[in-house]
């Protein structure tokens, strides 16, 4: 579904990623963890367009993405749920979600879509016409997650989405995220929090300054192996 | 002593004054909100128009309220023309060079217009009448103006809140990377943006053209309070720049009355200033 080979990509003189090459495949949860400034946001922007690609090549079901812009990368299918969360605070709650299905396409099943995404978090249907930035963290990334599903996306990419939070939402979120995957999407998520997204994932790369140090399945992965090369580097 | 009479006729007229102002303050505000650059030839625009509309009138004899349409279509191909050929470009450009930039069309527009019109008053004669309501002395060019400004700010409100590209330029304001992430295009939210705005400018023209006399200079005699409007408002805060018409337009009409013309406009600039220590982010900001 979706094929990076050789990717490399930065900003000015700076190169964060280099020879990267990773693969997302229909139907499949897939991680890709490393300590900071690793380079695993700068991969999910060039993923969607917001960081042009510099070398190699980046396929989303056949058809190169190589040039393609943020807004144009949306449209075929692939949704990006910022670090951060990068909501619009001064927007209702059900505005927010409105924007995430701007696209015609989308607009048409809009009434569909936000039922669907009320029934995944029912708290969001609760707090409808709040401001967005007057929810707790946890539900920031609540609308985030289901801001992205209302463009009915192929291929979720989720970068951070633990960061910042308490850490009995931590959990929370993990629980969310198992949700959205039970739901049948495929998603593409960076965490720093190993042990708990390899529990969710089916398979994980290991990103280190800029280069893929390790692969493999999530249940041969032993969590000892990724926390020991990420962190202590041994 | 002044009569209470003439007072209340000025809070009239100020009120009246305050929703062209309004017009003129959320178009340049929406621009800014949204695009982050202050369009300092904004009202010189508004001065083109108004040269379109006497044209079309006195000479060539169209009736008013088509000319009046045709310089809300004009605005609006001057705001795509002026974000296609001016700001465009400069758009990661320093916050001085986008100022330059702006404030050189702002010459341009006051030279081009002196050298092709010269810098004569010319005046759309029309013979509105004036109205007595309640031993006031009201224009009725001055209510239709305020009618169709109120009017044109609820449309704006409308587009805003009730269409996904009204809720998208607001999002855009908020955060442009995001709004890209949701599909939208920025440069096409930016083209929609300065057409709306245009479009204000364009329909404030029309009015304008009925109460006042059009000249080169007309962007220096309103943009200076227009401006005021946005900062005192908060710049981009559409509500605050709203409330913000109407504070400005009943100072200089009251003082106006109260003391002289140009103690109205002294007193207005004063009341700024004295804002500006106040409440530096604009009335409606929350303290942090």
């Amino acid at each position: 579904m979706l094929e990076l080979r050789n990717v490399t990509a930065g900003y000015g003189h700076f190169t964060a990623l280099w020879d990267v090459s990773l693969r997302v495949d229909t139907g499949e949860a897939v991680a890709v963890v490393g300590p900071n400034g690793a380079g695993k946001t700068t991969l999910m922007r060039v993923i969607s367009g917001l960081v042009p690609v510099r070398g190699g090549t980046l396929a989303f079901d056949g058809e190169s993405l190589v040039r393609r812009k943020a807004h144009e990368v949306v449209a075929r299918g692939i949704a990006h749920v910022p670090e951060g969360r990068r909501l619009f605070p001064r927007l209702t709650v059900v505005d927010n979600l409105k924007m995430g299905a701007f696209l015609p396409a989308a607009r048409r099943v809009y009434a569909e879509s936000v039922e669907r995404v009320f029934a995944l978090f029912p708290v969001l249907a609760a707090r409808r016409d709040q401001r967005a930035g007057s929810l707790s963290g946890g539900e920031q990334q609540m609308l985030a997650i289901g801001r992205a599903l209302m463009s009915r996306p192929k291929l979720i990419l989720l970068d951070e989405p633990s960061l910042g939070l308490a850490p009995v939402m931590v959990f929370r979120v993990f629980d969310l995220i198992r949700r959205v995957r039970e739901e049948g999407y495929t998603i593409l998520v960076v965490e720093q929090n190993v042990r708990q997204v390899l529990k969710l994932v089916d398979r994980a790369y290991l990103l280190e300054v800029g280069r893929i140090k390790m692969e493999g399945r999530a249940e041969t992965l032993s969590e000892q192996d990724f926390v020991r090369k990420a962190y202590v580097g041994l | 002593m002044i009569e209470p009479i003439f007072l209340a006729e000025a809070a009239v007229n100020g009120l009246l004054l305050g929703g062209v102002l309004a017009l003129l303050a959320l178009g340049l505000n929406l621009i800014f909100g949204v695009i982050d650059i202050v369009w300092i030839a904004y009202v010189d625009l508004v001065m083109i128009c108004m040269y379109a509309v006497y044209f079309l009138v006195m000479v060539y004899g169209w009736p008013v309220w088509l000319a009046g349409l045709l310089s809300l279509g004009l605005g609006v191909l001057l705001g795509i023309g002026v974000h296609l050929l001016i700001i465009s470009p400069i758009l990661t450009s320093p916050p001085i060079n986008q100022l330059l930039a702006t404030g050189g069309l702002l010459f341009f527009l006051q030279s081009a217009a002196t050298f092709l019109w010269s810098t004569d008053h010319k005046s759309v004669r029309l013979t509105l009448p004036i109205i007595e309501i309640a031993g006031m002395f009201l224009s009725f060019a001055r209510l239709i103006a305020f009618g169709l400004s109120i009017l044109a700010v609820v449309g704006l409100y409308l587009f805003l809140t009730r269409t996904y590209m009204g809720t998208a330029i607001r999002a855009v304001s908020q955060d442009r990377e995001a709004m890209a992430l949701m599909g939208a295009s920025p440069q096409r939210v930016y083209l929609v943006t300065s057409a709306v705005g245009g479009a204000m400018a364009g329909l404030a023209a029309a009015l304008l053209s009925i109460q006042y006399s059009v000249h080169p200079f007309f962007g220096a005699a309103f943009g200076p309070i227009t401006f005021m409007v946005c900062v005192l408002g908060g710049l981009g805060n559409m509500l605050g720049a709203f409330v913000a018409s109407f504070i400005m337009s009943e100072i200089i009409s009251i003082g106006g009355v109260v003391i002289s013309t140009e103690m109205g406009y002294v007193i207005a600039f004063l009341v700024f200033i004295v804002m500006m220590f106040a409440r530096p982010g604009g009335l409606l900001a929350k303290r942090e």
